[in-house]
């Protein structure tokens, strides 16, 4: 295998594990908290609900994606 | 893990896997994954209308994703998937309109079955066809294809897609990105088409959508995939927002999926650098074919997955 492969490769298992411990936090953390918030929202506002799931949805992918992009930069710039 | 708004006892760690497999698959394809998503949602109980609605969803955010991570290799044609996203807005409110109609008829489920399956295996059929015969043609260069690279796309039905567009119907759309110009009413006829399977079979439609873009409208393989995603997030976001005011997304569970595919969609983008068009597209069969299997599967067990 070649070297560069081989450090690409590292460098993703190590994303991997600290991006899963962070999402285990985020579970535990976020989606605890906003659980019995977004369902009363559900029952009772619908079209605020909908507005909202669209709104956490994106808001989730982008902050996501900002932090896989800045844990890969940080983990290369130490290897 | 409990999920309040659906009622359902779910391990987040399944819906993490299931949202990492989808994830690849979007990002390297250009397609949604409900195909695999909604039955995978079913399986652990959760009910149909929740599991379209929130499969919805997680498709909004995965492509997000996707779509950053393809735009930063120049494969999204922004003016494109603007146009089309009216035509597939469209063509998704004809189809839903026709499965009232044959709902009403008492047939539905045959119809959507039957028609599921013929769409699914031609397209297999043509794909192969047309990927196999343009790999043995091409000399394909090795190296990532991004760039100014990914819009030589050699394909064996190209005569076809030149004739096309060589169709002057005004007006004429010039699409830079793409190198392509074409009548607008053929871009909205395609997008109409793939909305119009959406609102029919469900899904994104992006089995129908990529394939038609490239053999159509003439795109290059990169540029469909990251410019479908594109025009997902928009249908999708559509989509969810009518399905959540219904009461069918339970967006806590598409929060938790996206967690696995975000991380799925980068991969699934960045992989296609190191492929060749007919490459994707020859990979690309195996999707419509599982879909069509599940759906025979469905029809000869009585069993929904």
């Amino acid at each position: 295998m070649k070297k560069e492969t081989a450090n690409t490769l590292r460098a993703f298992l190590i994303e991997l594990v600290i991006y899963a411990v962070l999402v285990v936090g985020y579970f535990f953390l976020v989606l605890h908290f906003l659980g019995e918030g977004l369902q009363r929202i559900a029952q009772n506002h619908r079209y605020t609900y909908a507005g909202l799931a669209v709104l956490l949805m994106i808001g989730q992918a982008v902050l996501l994606q900002n932090v896989t992009t800045f844990l890969l930069r940080l983990i290369r710039r130490t290897q | 893990m409990f999920f309040p708004i659906s009622g359902a006892h779910i391990s987040p760690t399944y819906l993490v896997i299931i949202g990492f497999i989808i994830g690849i698959l979007g990002g390297f394809f250009g397609v949604g994954g409900s195909f695999i998503a909604g039955p995978a949602l079913r399986a652990v109980g959760l009910d149909w209308n929740f599991a379209i609605g929130t499969d919805l969803a997680h498709i909004v955010g995965k492509s997000v994703v996707a779509v950053r991570q393809h735009r930063a290799f120049g494969n999204v044609d922004l003016k494109l998937g603007l146009i089309m996203a009216i035509g597939t807005i469209a063509g998704a409110e004809v189809g839903a309109q026709l499965i009232q109609m044959f709902k009403r008829a008492g047939n539905v489920n045959l119809v959507v079955s039957i028609v599921s399956i013929v769409v699914y295996l031609s397209i297999s059929s043509f794909m192969i066809w047309e990927s196999r015969k343009t790999l043995a043609q091409a000399q394909l260069l090795g190296g990532t294809v991004k760039g100014e690279k990914a819009k030589h796309d050699p394909s064996a039905f190209k005569h076809v897609t030149s004739g096309i567009q060589r169709l002057k119907i005004p007006p004429m759309i010039t699409l830079p990105v793409s190198g392509v110009t074409i009548s607008l009413w053929i871009i909205l006829l395609v997008a109409f088409n793939g909305g119009l399977f959406s609102g029919f079979l469900g899904g994104g439609a992006g089995y129908i959508r990529m394939p038609s873009m490239v053999y159509v409208l003439g795109i290059p393989t990169h540029l469909a995939v990251g410019t479908d995603l594109f025009e997902i997030i928009i249908s999708a976001s559509y989509g969810t927002f009518t399905h959540a005011i219904k009461g069918n997304v339970d967006i806590l569970i598409a929060l938790v999926m996206h967690t696995g595919a975000a991380i799925g969609a980068q991969i699934g983008a960045i992989s296609t650098q190191y492929f060749a068009g007919p490459k994707i597209r020859l990979a690309f069969v195996p999707l419509p074919l599982i879909g069509a299997a599940i759906i025979i599967y469905t029809l000869v067990t009585g069993h929904k997955l």
